[in-house]
């Protein structure tokens, strides 16, 4: 190969990476607009999908990993527990009662849900809640496995690394019953 | 405290106790033996570029073996002073008070453990020790590994998650000494700070007495809407607040908050001014720290300041 294709190249991987790897300490999606939320994908006509302003959170390594952490320092292991769910339901697995889309997650982390989930609009700011969410959607294997967050010491059903799932982010939401 | 008194003469040259007397002393005696050494080695260096080889293969052969056995001599002495400098410094004397300190990314957890759990004191940043006692820290990682280092007071030693190191120092002199975190834990690793302050024995009575009370009620109305808002909003998610509802561990305990000299493990002095602009935006202060920023408004913080500044 020549040598200015193959530093354009190796300037595309590198300027590829730089997005997942970057660290951010500010917030750059805020909280996502009320009326981009949906609930289910019946809808007249043909089915638009809104604008994810999740994506920057989705892609990005060190985003998922802060919600790793933030799993468990804000105890949410306390009802899910890893991911397996206790007396709050499994995040590992296909159902979602309320959307698997980002903002969807981060619209039932922070207003709270019906039969126990607390509301934490208050209390957690909006970028630790986009990292929760794409964290969540790592528990299911929603995300590209190159931003699985570290595997964890304690016994786990399966890790982001070993999604079964397509590697592309999904921005599904939830399926209607019976289908 | 002053907001100055933690900028001390923080240095390994400034030995306060007994176990940094004993490193000075050797390191002393180690440099001077050098510097010795050094001076001759380069004397006779340059005084041979003056000469011509005799030829005298001897005599050539019994200085060289002369000084492979004075180096071997006195490298031995070195090892021997070493050995007895390090038994000592792991040496547990008897009736030593212990204080846990557990490293966090990238703040410093010092826990005064007692057998009655209620007299169980937990604190941050800060650790109030009595001058003349031995202190037996024991070292603990929650996450990465970090490196206590009072430079007056002892070496570095290393706090390793899932290990407990031990280590002895004494402050032979009331002070405060401040210590640095050695092993570079990650983004703020340098604005880790755990500041010594060594106090009479029997302040140091008083203030483990007033530490382990529950934190004062506000007492004006600022102060009070303070309390309100920190117990109802981000706050509570993260730190505790002895007496209070706050019981959360993710980050520092806040009980007596007001009487420390600086935020942030010596990140800023202490001040009203300072605080409030630490809450409303820490990334500023210390980017990648794990506080986030408080999108309140303006008198809100004023408030939670006051209340947090009362805490005394």
């Amino acid at each position: 190969m020549s040598r200015p294709l193959l530093l354009s190249v190796a300037l595309l991987l590198v300027a590829s990476a730089c997005e997942r790897e970057k660290r951010r300490f500010d917030d750059p999606a805020g909280a996502p607009p009320r009326d981009s939320l949906r609930l289910t994908e019946l809808e007249p006509g043909k089915v638009t999908r809104p604008e994810s302003s999740a994506v920057v959170y989705e892609e990005n390594a060190s985003a998922v990993s802060e919600g790793k952490r933030l799993f468990s320092a804000y105890n949410c292991t306390g009802c899910h527990a890893s991911g397996g769910g206790s007396i709050g339901p499994a995040l590992m697995d296909d159902q979602w009662r309320y959307g698997s889309s980002a903002a969807n997650i981060y619209a039932t982390i922070s207003q709270g849900r019906p039969n126990g989930m607390p509301a934490f609009g208050a209390k957690v700011p909006p970028k630790e809640i986009w990292e929760l969410a794409a964290f969540v959607r790592s528990l299911s294997g929603l995300l590209d496995k190159s931003v699985a967050s570290g595997r964890d010491d304690h016994m786990q059903r399966k890790s982001q690394e070993q999604a079964t799932k397509p590697a592309k982010p999904r921005g599904g939401q939830a399926k209607p019953p019976g289908g | 405290m002053q907001a100055n008194d933690w900028i001390g003469r923080h240095s390994v040259l400034a030995p306060v106790g007994p176990e940094a007397e004993r490193i000075h002393g050797l390191w002393t005696f180690m440099w001077i033996v050098c510097a010795v050494l050094f001076v001759i080695v380069l004397g006779t260096l340059l005084l041979s570029l003056n000469r011509r080889a005799t030829g005298d293969t001897r005599r050539a052969t019994l200085v060289v073996s002369g000084c492979v056995a004075a180096t071997a001599v006195i490298l031995g002495v070195f090892l021997t002073y070493n050995f007895s400098v390090a038994h000592v410094l792991t040496d547990t004397p008897r009736g030593a008070l212990e204080i846990r300190i557990v490293g966090h990314q990238w703040w410093w957890e010092v826990i005064y453990p007692s057998g009655v759990p209620q007299n169980q004191v937990t604190t941050a940043n800060e650790m109030v020790v009595p001058v003349g006692q031995p202190i037996l820290t024991r070292l603990e990682s929650a996450d990465v590994i970090h490196s206590f280092w009072p430079p007056n007071l002892m070496g570095k030693r290393d706090l390793i998650p899932r290990e407990t190191n031990e280590r002895i120092f004494t402050a032979d002199t009331a002070g405060v000494y401040r210590s640095q975190c050695a092993e570079f834990c990650g983004y703020q690793h340098a604005k880790m700070t755990l500041l010594v302050v060594a106090v009479s024995p029997d302040s140091f009575v008083r203030w483990l007495d007033h530490a382990r009370s529950a934190a004062n009620e506000p007492s004006d109305s600022l102060a009070s809407r303070g309390k309100e808002l920190f117990l109802t909003s981000a706050c509570v998610m993260c730190h505790t607040i002895g007496g209070t509802i706050a019981g959360s561990r993710t980050g520092p305990v806040l009980t007596h908050f007001g009487s420390r000299a600086s935020i942030a493990a010596g990140t800023m002095a202490n001040t009203r001014a300072n605080l409030e602009s630490w809450i409303v935006d820490p990334q500023r202060h210390k980017p990648g720290t794990l506080m986030p920023g408080a999108t309140i408004s303006r008198a809100d913080v004023a408030a939670i300041a006051a209340y947090l500044e009362s805490l005394k």
